[in-house]
């Protein structure tokens, strides 16, 4: 027997019996593993636990109080019950209070339908807010073209600062005052315009409410209504997964996830999360262009194509193969090379072909 | 790359030299910072500019630009000479070490900081963090290869991992970051004027008939074809008279454009196939509109080797067809008969023809891929090359002499111009400038220049300068600080107004044929001063 492996006997909503897991795994991740269910919040698998939001809250046989199972250390005979009536009530408690100190109205939220709060609330039966409180709203930060940032909707579970500082390691925001004054700010409460952020969209990726929005998104597709279709980015050489949001033929927003396996684990930069709308530009070339004393007019792909046979031939006929050189693309796909350099060598017969790679 | 971007959180020293890995490769560069945050890995960057990684590197390495054979073989020397070099695996693996140490033998770190500007010390201490690293990994770009001397600087770069046992192990390597999406791919797939795909060289009459049969014709062209720079030159001379350029802007991203527009001009016909009429497209006689990546099926093979799927998302605009497409149907117009059902029919014809990419197909690579060599349908992929041996057999030390770049500063022309690109813009802007979020953040070309220069020459940030070199001049807004050194200035070449190009010098290095753009004498003033 593997001297690592551990068992723990498990209470759980749908779920009664023993499960196995590693030493040196915590409680949730056990319980994850097995698909049992705990709710969440601050904590992602991206990230280092937390600890903060106190849903993964478990009672545990021979242990005092409710510890978090994110930050608890499994241990090899644990009896582990995630659903109690105690639990639950108190789970509850937590959402009410960061129900009160915020104002999370899901029909003004761009994420209805992807919230995970709205979730957690639906799942634990919330109709009413038992608490009041005197809760004052906090000005947006809409400074720039990518993110809005509306602290209304923020529960400080830290993920953002986490995701920014562990994942990207940009360190940009942080939690910042005590008590009801918390908050994630930059350094000295700048705009993230005007603060060391370079965009990278990590932290919005990771937001499990409405307080980070990607704003060329906004009101452009409800979360239901985008298909993703996962490709690999366009920009650099890096190659990363990631998935385009697509509605009504538009690409609406850029995303990726550390559950699609690639190069980036789920990170982007500001290009391929940010720098897409040139695709529906409209400079995009639309028909082939045939130049006439000088200037371009619109043909179709059967005159364009004809002329080019026919220039080239007689190009070829007349000064060789070799008087013709192509530029095939670091831009285009390995097929559309490969085709390329089939026509120059199969087709025209030359080997007079580039392309930008010492550039 | 040799090794795998994973790999790099498994380094105990990564060495990054002439890559602004933060600006061009971010993701890297997140993972290099997440190694370093983990308390395991070190980091050493070699860089003129004062890059964002320096902030998160042990130590930092201030070379004056065209000096790379020169501290690499000052590290070289103080390895050698500390007795820190992999013994057992330099007999065992590598030949020529002789000439090596022959060679790197005149480095001495006084020698080194003499010709390099960087501190006898410094050397000596980054020279013992990578040779005592169990695994050290070499992270490098374009400001290693886009010099006169840039395969000198490559092999040294090579030579330099070999003497410390780092090529064949994980978390090691010999790893060029390339800069775009599919450079690799093009190159694996035959973009190059004297190989078909995989690097079968167009000499070999072996291949040429493999080829040959396969594309159906009798006889393939066995005289390798010209290079970029070679074939605008043949353009200038009337040698090359027709040119089809698909998906490349060679009027802004090529060095010495007044030679590249004239290149162009000289054509008796010239045929353009891009997404947008981009400044080269102007040119043309015919422009062909192409399908962009969101549009279209693929593949992207990226700098780790890993071939990717593209995969269409949304309609292209108007007419516009996937690339590969518009060909095949020029082909049928020529009389050669070229058709696919789809990309990933393409796919399979190159996987049957290319050895490395034989056990590849769509259904294969759409779970993350695979890296090459993958010879087999059985075969995982290669995660790291040369694991148990070099292709050639025993891995080869080159010695090799630093020479300096091929124009200087003098009284005239006092700066040293090094151009390269910025985190927000990409290549020749041509998508880049077209998006709202990037212009937003870097809106015009800013020429970095040292806050003493700019003291003396009384240039403050948002100024507007003129650079002028032997070949053309500009104008652009001056910023001021501290990430060039004294003598350098910095000016990225994603703009066409402000087409720095006209400035760089054509000065290739003789094997690769690659540009020297990190190097060239300028002179810097104030617009309205002569």
């Amino acid at each position: 027997m593997d001297k690592d492996i551990i068992t723990l006997t498990v209470h759980g909503k749908d779920f009664l019996g023993k499960v196995q897991g590693r030493k040196g795994q915590t409680v949730l991740e056990v319980l994850r593993d097995n698909h049992i269910h705990v709710p969440t919040l601050c904590y992602h698998p991206k990230m280092p636990p937390y600890g903060g939001c106190r849903l993964c809250i478990v009672e545990i046989e021979n242990m005092r109080g409710l510890p978090p199972s994110c930050t608890t250390p499994a241990v090899d005979g644990m009896v582990v019950h995630t659903h109690t009536d105690r639990v639950f009530q108190v789970r509850k408690s937590v959402l009410e209070l960061l129900l009160a100190y915020g104002d999370h109205n899901c029909l003004l939220c761009e994420q209805t339908g992807n919230c995970e709060l709205q979730d957690l609330v639906y799942e634990h039966g919330i109709e009413k807010i038992r608490f009041k409180s005197d809760y004052k709203s906090k000005p947006l930060d809409d400074s720039n073209s990518m993110i809005v940032r509306d602290p209304n909707k923020c529960v400080l579970c830290g993920r953002c600062v986490r995701a920014c500082l562990e994942v990207q390691v940009n360190g940009v925001i942080d939690v910042a005052l005590r008590g009801s004054d918390s908050c994630i700010s930059t350094f000295n409460g700048m705009s993230l315009k005007d603060s060391n952020c370079v965009f990278c969209g990590e932290c919005v990726s990771v937001c499990p409410t409405g307080a980070l929005t990607f704003k060329q998104a906004r009101f452009k597709g409800r979360p239901w209504e985008l298909k993703k279709v996962q490709t690999t980015c366009t920009y650099c050489g890096v190659g990363c997964q990631m998935e385009l949001n697509i509605k009504d033929n538009e690409i609406v927003k850029v995303t990726s996830s550390h559950e699609i396996r690639g190069p980036n684990v789920g990170n982007l930069c500001i290009k391929g999360r940010f720098g897409y709308d040139w695709v529906k530009h409209p400079d995009r070339l639309k028909t082939p262009l045939i130049r006439e004393e000088g200037i371009f007019r619109e043909a179709s792909w059967e005159e364009a194509l004809s002329l080019i046979a026919q220039r080239f031939e007689n190009i070829r006929v007349k000064s060789g193969p070799d008087s013709i050189a192509f530029f095939t693309s670091a831009r285009c796909t390995n097929e559309e090379n490969y085709i390329m350099s089939k026509f120059a060598r199969a087709v025209i017969g030359t080997n007079n072909i580039d392309h930008c790679a010492r550039l | 790359m040799t090794n795998s971007i994973e790999e790099l959180e498994k380094a105990d020293v990564i060495l990054v030299a002439g890559s602004n890995t933060t600006g061009m490769h971010p993701v890297i560069a997140s993972t290099i910072k997440r190694a370093v945050r983990s308390g395991k890995t070190k980091v050493v960057v070699v860089d003129p500019r004062k890059i964002e990684l320096v902030n998160h590197a042990e130590l930092w390495l201030r070379p004056k630009p065209g000096t790379d054979v020169a501290w690499l073989n000052g590290l070289m020397h103080v390895i050698i000479n500390e007795d820190l070099h992999a013994k057992g695996y330099i007999a065992e693996r590598t030949e020529g070490f002789e000439d090596l140490k022959q060679a790197v033998s005149t480095y001495s770190p006084e020698r080194v900081e003499e010709i390099s500007g960087i501190p006898k010390a410094d050397l000596i201490e980054a020279a013992r963090l990578y040779a005592k690293a169990p695994a050290a990994s070499i992270i490098y770009a374009m400001g290693i290869t886009q010099h006169i001397n840039g395969t000198d600087g490559v092999k040294s770069v090579a030579n330099l991992a070999m003497l410390c046992g780092n090529v064949g192990i994980e978390g090691g390597g010999v790893n060029p970051l390339r800069g775009q999406n599919n450079v690799q791919g093009a190159c694996d797939m035959g973009g190059l004027p004297n190989v078909f795909s995989g690097y079968q060289p167009v000499t070999s009459k072996e291949v040429r008939e493999k080829m040959g049969r396969a594309w159906g014709v009798e006889s393939l062209p066995e005289k390798p074809g010209l290079t970029i720079v070679e074939i605008v030159d043949g353009a200038v001379k009337g040698d090359i008279k027709a040119m089809y350029i698909m998906g490349e802007n060679p009027v802004v991203s090529d060095p010495d454009s007044h030679h590249v527009r004239r290149g162009l001009n000289s054509l008796d016909f010239l045929v353009v196939q891009d997404i947008f009429l981009n400044r080269t497209a102007r040119l043309a006689d015919v422009v062909l509109p192409a399908c962009c990546f969101a549009e279209k099926d693929g593949t992207f093979t990226n700098t780790e080797r890993r071939v990717q799927l593209v995969r269409k998302a949304v309609e292209p605009p108007g007419d516009a067809r996937p690339d590969w497409e518009i060909l095949c149907d020029l082909a049928r117009h020529m009389g050669y008969p070229m058709s696919y059902p789809n990309a990933s029919a393409i796919f399979d014809e190159i996987a049957s023809l290319t050895p490395s990419y034989a056990g590849m197909d769509y259904a294969r690579l759409a779970d993350g891929g695979l890296q090459w060599p993958c010879p087999s349908k059985d075969h995982p992929g290669t995660k790291y090359l040369h694991k148990d041996g070099f292709a050639r057999g025993k891995g080869l030390f080159h010695g090799i002499e630093w020479i300096s770049p091929a124009e200087g500063t003098d009284e005239k022309y006092p700066f040293l111009l090094t151009t390269g690109r910025v985190l927000y813009q990409y290549h020749t802007g041509t998508m880049s400038r077209r998006s709202v979020a990037l212009n937003e953040r870097y809106p015009e070309c800013l020429v970095e220049i040292n806050e003493e220069d700019a003291e003396r020459l009384g240039i403050k940030s948002g100024d507007k300068i003129r650079v002028s070199s032997r070949r053309g001049r500009i104008e652009a807004t001056a910023s001021v600080g501290d990430s060039v050194d004294l003598g350098t200035i910095f000016i990225p070449f994603h703009f066409a107004e402000v087409p720095v190009n006209e400035l760089t010098i054509a000065a290739l290095d003789p094997i690769a044929k690659i540009p020297e753009f990190k190097v060239c004498a300028v002179r810097v003033e104030m617009v309205g001063e002569e």
